[in-house]
């Protein structure tokens, strides 16, 4: 459970936090307008994850329980601050680009997400593997999200032109709206494939409510429960059919 | 005059919600009826501008003139924080009424994005002490103005049947990005 590959696999495929967990929205609408503004938030949140999971691991037995939220709080904004000024200085134009987005880390579900349900809880080595995990999983989404609404709506990728000068941009892909829009298409798509995804439950309500307010990551392991339970539910019905059916095919032999 | 231009500006043209993307968790996910979601929207206006108001003073009386500004960020988290609570025992105290109304969503507001998002517009755009109360004031205005109008879609979506693709967070995505659309218009406004 706690091994470093174990932990990196999880965080980016399982508990993938953007496309499973449905976590921290803002930043992914707001930012990936174009490749190179996701990847630069994916990693600078990477890297702030990694940090306040290895402080907040080192320090899980030291903050009391009572005043643990304000604690961490602190904690992941330090590291937010260090985070932005080493962008100030080393990486204007994209410093420039992502503006207000990077102040608002601190208050990114995912970050506290961890902190609460795993950081917490376990040893130091782990947490910082879980930490680059989810940070991976968190910027391998943002880049996919990045890339389909820059090639679509700019025809361009990294900044190069891709699309062939015969193809006219969908600009609304790279507004606002088209935001929501390319998000909406995915967990379409993940709700045809029937692939997991928090927002994918049939019939039932999610443990959290979708509120990345109100979990703080605890409820992360509720919606697997519940997912859990839907799968279990299913698998016991398909039994329960073969079941009948083996009896009904039985019935038809006796009859004969 | 100009300061209406502010208020209208950050509630419409630049909706916290719909074009900054502040705040988009409690949008999705405390939109599902139309009370919960207006008792949403007053618990932001009411957090929203009264932080506003306490982060302009500490900004430009403390942090300016010791030159602190980069330490704003954890400043203001924890200013956002402590009042929430302070908010929260006051109302208690004071106004039962209001408390009952309010009191369920205060503690989800400190890890609202929009808080501390309006907060930060507020610092960038170097606005005074007066335009940053109405700038906070617009901008939770326009949160509360967007998750009542979800709140109103979803009401009227739950009774119509939906592609199964599309079914729960896919439509209220997509009814997101359709009243994005129609917020786009407010471009034209300022």
């Amino acid at each position: 459970m706690n091994k470093p590959l174990e932990r990196i696999v999880n965080g980016v495929i399982k508990e993938n936090p953007t496309l499973v967990l449905m976590l921290g929205m803002c930043p992914t609408l707001a930012v990936t307008t174009s490749a190179i503004n996701a990847i630069g938030m994916g990693i600078s949140t990477m890297a702030v994850l990694i940090m306040s999971n290895l402080m907040i691991s080192a320090l899980r037995k030291v903050i009391p329980g009572g005043v643990r939220m304000p604690a961490y709080i602190v904690i992941v904004a330090s590291f937010v601050t260090i985070v932005e000024m080493l962008m100030h200085a080393y990486v204007l134009s994209l410093y420039n680009s992502l503006g207000v987005y990077i102040p608002l880390i601190v208050v990114n579900c995912i970050i506290l997400g961890r902190a609460e349900s795993y950081a917490s809880k376990n040893p130091v080595i782990p947490s910082i593997f879980d930490g680059l995990g989810m940070g991976l999983g968190f910027t391998i989404s943002l880049t996919i999200i990045g890339m389909i609404r820059e090639l679509l709506g700019a025809g361009t990728l990294f900044g190069f032109q891709i699309m062939p000068s015969i193809y006219t941009p969908v600009s609304i892909l790279v507004l606002a709206p088209g935001a929501f829009l390319v998000l909406a298409m995915l967990s379409a798509i993940q709700n045809r494939l029937k692939l997991p995804s928090a927002t994918n439950v049939p019939h039932e309500e999610l443990a959290c409510g979708g509120n990345c307010a109100r979990c703080t990551g605890s409820a992360c392991s509720l919606n697997h429960m519940k997912l859990a339970e839907a799968k279990a539910e299913e698998a016991l019905k398909l039994q329960e059919q073969k079941k009948a059916a083996k009896e009904n095919a039985k019935k038809e032999g006796e009859g004969k | 005059m100009n300061l209406i231009l502010v208020i209208l500006t950050a509630a419409l043209v630049n909706n916290v919600v719909l074009s900054q993307f502040y705040g988009l968790c409690p949008f999705l996910g405390v939109s599902k009826q139309l009370k919960t979601a207006a008792g949403m929207g007053a618990a932001v206006v009411f957090v929203v501008t009264v932080s506003s108001a306490i982060c302009a003073l500490l900004y430009n009386f403390v942090l300016v003139p010791f030159s602190l500004e980069y330490l704003k960020t954890i400043v203001f988290i924890v200013v956002i924080a402590a009042l929430v609570q302070l908010v929260e025992m006051v109302l208690k105290k004071m106004s039962r009424g209001l408390y009952v109304a309010l009191g369920v969503y205060l503690p989800l507001i400190t890890t609202n994005c929009c808080v501390l998002g309006a907060v930060l517009t507020n610092v960038q755009n170097e606005y005074d002490f007066i335009t940053s109360v109405c700038s906070g004031f617009g901008a939770s205005l326009g949160f509360a103005i967007s998750i009542v109008l979800m709140a109103g879609v979803r009401e009227k979506i739950a009774h119509n049947t939906v592609t199964r693709s599309f079914q729960g967070m896919p439509v209220v995505l997509l009814s997101a990005c359709l009243m994005a659309i129609a917020f786009y218009g407010f471009r034209g406004l300022v």
